[in-house]
């Protein structure tokens, strides 16, 4: 008999607890969920991941149809639906929208503060204090007409406004209201390419961040960004980096590790799919979340992830890109052990998976002796009840080659 | 718009090119003034009506064009905001006394072509004129199309109902064309007994001639699960009665051609012996000329015209061996059809071959699984005959012939089909014509005013009773009279099944389709499905319709050769006699085979079990 998960054990046991139950009746308890858990268990043998895969593809044909869409609402419009499914699925290094949502430490639930933090937080670029840019092609200098309210929103004082660009090589002053901006190996080419690097140049805030918007949920402030940089927010004083996410999967694997990046599938998929209205049992995410991850990396579903380092050749040649696969097993000599339930298919053999995984074997005399004689063809005789096994090698191609070494 | 200039072009003097039917003829000043002037000489019938000419500021160019293959269509001309078919004209063509040429001729309507389109102003309807315009339609019908403008109270249906219904009127079975019983088309349907709708846009006289449905008592309730999504419950009794009874009519061609050698086909009963004879039983039915009779009945495979052809090649061995140079190639029914021998044709080709066309009729009486629909995109398939004492009733003993379930209206929103059900029955019970062509017909208030006079419910509600039960039905239902076709889907024309039967030559795996006796494919997704179950044994047994045994060479794991004749395995390719037999899919050898001609080496390792 199986044991109990400790979570359930756990739950049993409060319960019993409170309800103030006698020994016997919490036995009974126990006994009756752990009958349940065992018949909720799989079989051995049971194909886990074609039902997983059949339950999560069901949903997201039903995706491709209709896609819900929020017009109008306050916050930051992030992809959602079957393109966010297939960016998580597909390991892509950056979301098309990235998002973080930052929650925040207790002594900080307060408005002004929260205001404080978003502010720090939000990228302010160059070009949001200047009004407008003259570029001097003669001295080739770029004179910009500073905003000084809004310096000073952002708590930089007047004298010190021409250190706001900190670009490399580059001299600035202030000729009263004006800053000046000379780049130290200036030439005509480069000086309107240069204006831009000026503008676009970071002045305050965390890169990249270009949205922040403070909402209430239930009684706390949080604050959801466009863009995202975990390391950087997570230094903030203030921000609760246990409950602080992203949605840039490759992110959360940098900066907490793969099992971070694990859950963070398992729960970004998990809202695409609710979020549409849909639901999927939690067990089959965390079955492809741990087949993406397991090898301590992020690995994609696909040509280039999973089904493209399939053990297996005639698996890799009938998936995608044939001729890639046969060739390169042709040259490396690659050995197919046809563990696999495709390639057992495509040789009409059966398959290692439900009943075909087992075999009986029995020892009755008479059966043992004719064994012997009809040794040769048993294959044709076994050949439904238990497969033959092979293995399969390619070796060296190019018929040339062979011939040669025929000869040898 | 037509005379509005941008700033740049007021200070340009005006110039324009003229291109007659593509080719640049001129290079002119006031193009608008040119225009204009050819188009008063058009309607003042100086020069042909078929000539179209359109200006393009933008492009600075003058278009004429006067040759053939442009499509044109008639507006009415606007002049000064008023159109220039007034009350007068209209009455005067209503008696008689005028007629379309007139029009023309007078300049009242003209022609337009795409081109000359772009310079026009047109309203919709009469009302609609402003000064700006420059021609009105003829009526709004004219957006519509053939069959679109064929469904009654069509405004009243959404969009891609009226789409749906357009095209389903194209597959309707009626009466395909006056000559049909002298034509010998490959295959065409015709109904028994079509009948014109009852309620009818005023459109067309024409299509009056090829009607393609009948009019039918419909009652709009559940009858048991029977019509759910769109299945149909229909009057058994009704159908016995030659409702939506049709014949589906096929030809089969056959020349009798000559070869080069002065050999030709033979048409007769072929003779025993000859290669594919199909045995004296399958030429019975012919009569003593190889052709079959007029009124025999056929099935699959029957053979119609016994033909021998001789063969292209003889090799040296037949020669000696001295079997006939001869090979059967009778015509015979299709796989899945079957009928009555309607006409015989003998006739020739160009060529002077002699030509035969048998023609084969098909009586198509409504069985389940034909697919019937209303003219508001409304189709659906017939689950279930019921004879007409099951069915319900109404205390007059009328008799639906046809159970439509009301779970078709919501999502799909097509008014117009209640509307044609309760026009339909008034029309029915007061044998007034009742006009339901689109944006301009008997208002639904009219219709139910009708209905009152009769001294039925105007909303069509009646109180049915249970055929089977004799029990009234608690709530009332909506019940009236609707034109429906009987659509070119036949599951007579459908059904398929297979257990063995024909592979292909390269795979070895079954054929594709109906007509090939083909197999059902379970698909890839379906296999995904036998995994996920576990079924191991069953998938395999799915899968081996193409099972073969390849001996393997114990010792290289290459094919081995197998000769048949001294029943001993050999490798090509290593020698040893030391061979394994491992069944496989043929098309997995195949590939074996196909990835060796790449020059890949493919091995097999065996071990014993």
């Amino acid at each position: 008999m199986t044991g109990l998960p400790p979570k359930i054990v756990r739950e049993i046991e409060e319960y019993a607890e409170r309800k103030k139950l006698s020994e016997q009746k919490r036995q009974k308890i126990m006994e009756t969920a752990r009958e349940l858990y065992s018949k909720s268990l799989y079989d051995a043998e049971e194909p886990v991941g074609v039902v997983a895969a059949q339950s999560l593809s069901e949903p997201a044909t039903q995706m491709t149809m209709r896609t819900y869409h929020f017009a109008g609402t306050a916050g930051i419009q992030v992809t959602l639906g079957l393109p966010r499914l297939l960016e998580i699925f597909d390991a892509r290094k950056e979301p098309k929208t990235p998002t973080m949502t930052i929650r925040l430490e207790k002594d900080y639930q307060d408005i002004e503060k929260v205001r404080k933090i978003a502010e720090q937080i939000r990228e302010v670029k160059a070009k949001d204090a200047i009004l407008s840019t003259v570029v001097d092609l003669t001295d080739l200098f770029i004179r910009c007409r500073l905003n000084f309210e809004k310096l000073e929103e952002l708590g930089i004082p007047r004298e010190k406004a021409h250190k706001i660009i900190k670009l490399r090589n580059v001299e600035t002053s202030l000729e009263g209201d004006e800053l000046v901006v000379k780049p130290k190996n200036a030439d005509l080419k480069t000086i309107h390419k240069f204006k831009y690097s000026v503008l676009e140049s970071h002045i305050k805030g965390i890169k990249g961040i270009s949205q922040v918007v403070v909402t209430k949920e239930g009684d706390e402030w949080i604050i959801t960004t466009l863009g995202s940089n975990l390391a950087k927010v997570f230094a903030i004083e203030g921000v609760d980096y246990t409950r602080t996410v992203s949605n840039n999967i490759f992110e959360i694997y940098d900066v907490l590790g793969v099992e971070a990046a694990r859950n963070a599938i398992m729960n970004q998929s998990k809202y695409t799919i609710e979020e549409q209205g849909l639901g999927i049992d939690i067990r089959y995410i965390m079955l492809l979340a741990d087949l993406m991850t397991v090898d301590g990396e992020i690995k994609a579903i696909g040509r280039y992830g999973i089904s493209g380092q399939k053990a297996s050749v005639l698996v890799r040649a009938s998936f995608e890109e044939t001729k890639k696969h046969l060739v390169g097993a042709s040259v490396r000599g690659e050995k197919d052990e046809l563990r696999g339930t495709i390639e057992n298919i495509m040789m009409n053999q059966v398959a290692p998976i439900g009943t075909g995984a087992f075999e009986l074997v029995g020892r009755i005399p008479e059966l043992a002796g004719q064994k012997a004689s009809g040794e040769k063809k048993t294959k044709k005789k076994a050949g439904t009840a238990s497969a033959a096994k092979k293995g399969k090698t390619k070796t060296k191609s190019e018929s040339g080659k062979k011939a040669g070494e025929n000869k040898k | 718009m037509n005379g509005k200039r941008t700033r740049k072009e007021v200070q340009k003097p005006r110039e324009a090119s003229v291109y007659l039917n593509g080719k640049l003829v001129a290079r002119i000043k006031e193009p608008e003034k040119f225009v204009e002037a050819i188009r008063k000489k058009r309607r003042n019938n100086l020069i042909s009506h078929e000539v179209n000419i359109a200006y393009f500021p933008e492009f600075e160019d003058v278009v004429i064009n006067t040759v053939h293959g442009r499509a044109r269509r008639p507006l009415v001309i606007v002049e000064n905001g008023k159109s220039k078919f007034t009350q007068e004209l209209k009455d005067k063509l209503a008696s008689g006394k005028i007629n379309w040429n007139y029009l023309i001729q007078q300049g009242i309507v003209e022609y337009l072509d795409a081109e000359e389109e772009e310079n026009a102003y047109i309203a919709l309807r009469e009302e609609d004129i402003t000064k700006d315009h420059t021609h009105v339609e003829l009526d709004p019908v004219v957006i519509l199309g053939i069959s679109a403008s064929l469904i009654p109270y069509m405004e009243y249906n959404r969009g891609d109902r009226i789409n749906y219904g357009a095209k389903m009127v194209g597959q309707a079975i009626g009466i395909p064309m006056k000559n049909f019983l002298a034509r010998t088309d490959t295959k065409y349907n015709a109904m028994v007994y079509p009948q014109l709708p009852l309620i009818q846009a005023d459109i067309s006289t024409i299509m009056d001639e090829y009607p393609g449905g009948q009019n039918i008592v419909i009652a709009v309730m559940c009858y048991d699960g029977y019509n759910m999504n769109d299945a149909i419950v229909l009057n058994k009794s009704s159908v016995d009665r030659g409702l939506f009874r049709s014949y589906y009519f096929r030809t089969y061609e056959t020349v009798k051609k000559k070869y080069w050698g002065g050999q030709e086909d033979e048409i007769a009963i072929p003779e025993p012996g000859i290669r594919g004879h199909r045995g004296e039983d399958a030429y019975r039915e012919l009569a003593e000329d190889g052709i079959i009779n007029p009124e025999t009945p056929v099935s699959s495979d029957s053979v119609l015209v016994g033909k021998t052809s001789p063969l292209r090649f003889l090799s040296g061995e037949d020669f000696a061996t001295g079997i006939e140079n001869k090979r059967e190639t009778s015509m015979t029914v299709r796989y899945g059809e079957s009928g009555i021998v309607d006409e015989v044709f003998i006739t020739e080709t160009t060529d002077a071959y002699q030509l035969l066309k048998i023609r084969i009729r098909d009586q198509r009486i409504p069985e389940i699984g034909d697919k019937l629909a209303s003219r508001h995109g409304q189709k659906g398939i017939i689950s279930l005959l019921v004879p007409q004492e099951d069915m319900p009733f109404t205390s007059d003993g009328v008799i639906p012939d046809l159970i439509f379930n009301p779970h078709a209206i919501p999502s799909r929103m097509t008014v117009g089909q209640l509307l044609e059900l309760l026009a339909g029955k008034a029309r029915a019970l007061s044998g007034k014509d009742i006009d339901a062509s689109a944006f301009n017909h008997m208002k639904e208030p009219e219709i139910r005013k009708l209905m009152k006079s009769l001294g039925f419910r105007d909303d069509g509600k009646q109180t049915l009773y249970d055929g089977r039960t004799g029990k009234k039905y608690e709530v009332m239902i909506f019940t009236g009279l609707s034109y429906y076709m009987k659509l070119d889907h036949m599951v007579a024309d459908k059904i398929h099944a297979r257990s063995r039967g024909p592979v292909t030559l390269l795979t070895r795996q079954p054929t594709e389709g109906r007509a090939k006796r083909g197999g059902l494919r379970l698909g890839e997704m379906e296999q995904q499905c036998l995994v996920g179950h576990g079924a191991a044994l069953v998938l395999k047994e799915r899968f081996d319709s193409d099972k073969t045994m390849i001996p393997i060479c114990k010792k290289c794991g290459m094919m081995a050769i197998h000769d048949v004749v001294k029943n001993k395995s050999t490798c090509a390719h290593c020698k040893s006699t030391e061979v394994a037999w491992v069944e496989t899919a043929y098309a997995f050898k195949l590939t074996l085979d196909e990835m060796m001609s790449m020059g890949v080496m493919t091995n097999l390792e065996v071990e014993e079990v």
